[in-house]
């Protein structure tokens, strides 16, 4: 049960701390000044939520008598232990998540996906009977709110735009609809946790996801390709090649000067 | 890019390249051009007036409304946001200041400070 717990909540810090580093990318380089704060904004919010899962995920594995292998050098886990030193094969979160930033319009579009999911979980998972899980949904539920406020906005703006910006949101489309069903795809710890109810059902939020996705995009005049063949694994720690690249970058510091601080 | 941050005091918002544009917003490239500037007031928490906090640019009210709070009330700033367009706000003319402002500055006889309180009188 302890390892389901563990790994659920490292599930639920990786989508978002990847994600929170991939936005953070756009830092300085937005398409003006307002959205560069905005994106950034967001960036941040999802980085407290890694946080506050990382610290959670930390807090067990070192109450944990038993060894564990994310315990290295005989130190204490930390939450920069857990982001920081973990390879590939270790993180769980969704493929979405990881993949490139391309244009605003496809990170636009990264960001509605994801965040409309997000809003359904964490709408559920607020009343998780995991007490420190329920808190920290319930918290990140009401930046999720915005996000998807302001992320459904620009699908709008971007679809319904001009031609070229229509064009570019489809694209982006394409490009990332294939990673939306892992999303509705229960890992085994999700699943060894639903008994307690202490995760939520995610094949359960389908319906509505698809309804929220669909309402935004007829607004927008954008399509949702059918039939499209699903990628998975990310949840189970098979990621695609650029998460590497991600973690290459992100980790670097503490890789070539272990321990270093600010 | 420099253009982005040019920052519009009270008094100085030019009458004619300030505001809305009946530009077509251009796909990509000089965004400056097209989308229009807005005024941002916001209320923060003891305040009762909304009080000038800055200006943004933004494609309409909307837009200018979710930029106001991404810029200016991430930390914690307010509970309530105007916008207005830019094009929309007045502003008096540097050059009529001394007509306008230096004649109140002797009249100290409009200041209610004449008068001298009955004792009973507290908290004044």
């Amino acid at each position: 049960m302890n390892d389901a717990l563990i790994s659920y909540i490292l599930h639920l810090a990786d989508n978002t701390l990847i994600l929170a580093q991939q936005n953070s990318a756009w830092c300085a380089h937005g398409p003006i000044l307002e959205q560069d704060i905005a994106i950034t904004n967001i960036s941040l919010d999802l980085l407290g939520q890694a946080r506050n899962f990382y610290q959670y995920a930390a807090q067990i594995i070192n109450s944990a008598k038993a060894p564990s292998p994310l315990k290295r050098a005989g130190g204490e886990v930390t939450e920069d232990t857990l982001a920081y030193l973990r390879d590939t094969r270790d993180f769980k979160n969704c493929l979405l998540v990881e993949q490139a930033n391309g244009d605003w319009g496809k990170t636009i579009l990264r960001q509605f996906l994801f965040s409309n999911y997000q809003y359904l979980l964490y709408e559920k998972l607020q009343h998780s009977n995991d007490e420190q899980i329920a808190a920290i949904a319930a918290k990140a539920l009401k930046e999720v709110i915005y996000h998807l406020r302001w992320s459904s906005e620009w699908v709008i703006r971007l679809g319904d735009g001009t031609e070229e910006s229509h064009q570019r949101m489809q694209n982006a489309i394409d490009e990332l609809c294939m990673y939306v069903d892992e999303l509705f795809t229960k890992a085994d710890y999700e699943t060894a946790l639903l008994k307690e109810n202490i995760s939520v059902d995610v094949s359960l939020l389908k319906n509505a996801w698809y309804k929220k996705t669909g309402e935004i995009f007829s607004e927008a005049t954008l399509k949702i390709p059918e039939n499209v063949f699903q990628q998975t694994g990310g949840k189970q720690g098979i990621h695609t090649e650029r998460l590497g690249y991600i973690l290459a970058e992100m980790q670097f510091m503490q890789r070539a000067y272990p321990n270093s601080v600010w | 890019m420099i253009a982005l941050f040019k920052k519009y005091y009270y008094g100085d918002i030019p009458d004619d390249n300030s505001g809305g544009s009946s530009k077509p917003l251009p796909t990509g490239g000089d965004l400056e051009g097209a989308w229009p500037l807005w005024e941002v007031f916001i209320r923060s928490k003891q305040g009762l007036d909304h009080k000038h906090a800055g200006s943004l640019h933004a494609a309409d009210a909307q837009m200018a409304i979710e930029n106001a709070r991404d810029v200016y009330t991430r930390r914690n700033e307010g509970i309530s946001i105007w916008v207005v367009e830019s094009k929309y706000i007045h502003a008096s003319n540097p050059d009529d200041a001394e007509s306008f402002y230096e004649p109140a500055t002797d009249k100290i006889y409009r200041h209610p400070t004449f008068y001298s309180l009955p004792d009973e009188l507290k908290h004044m």
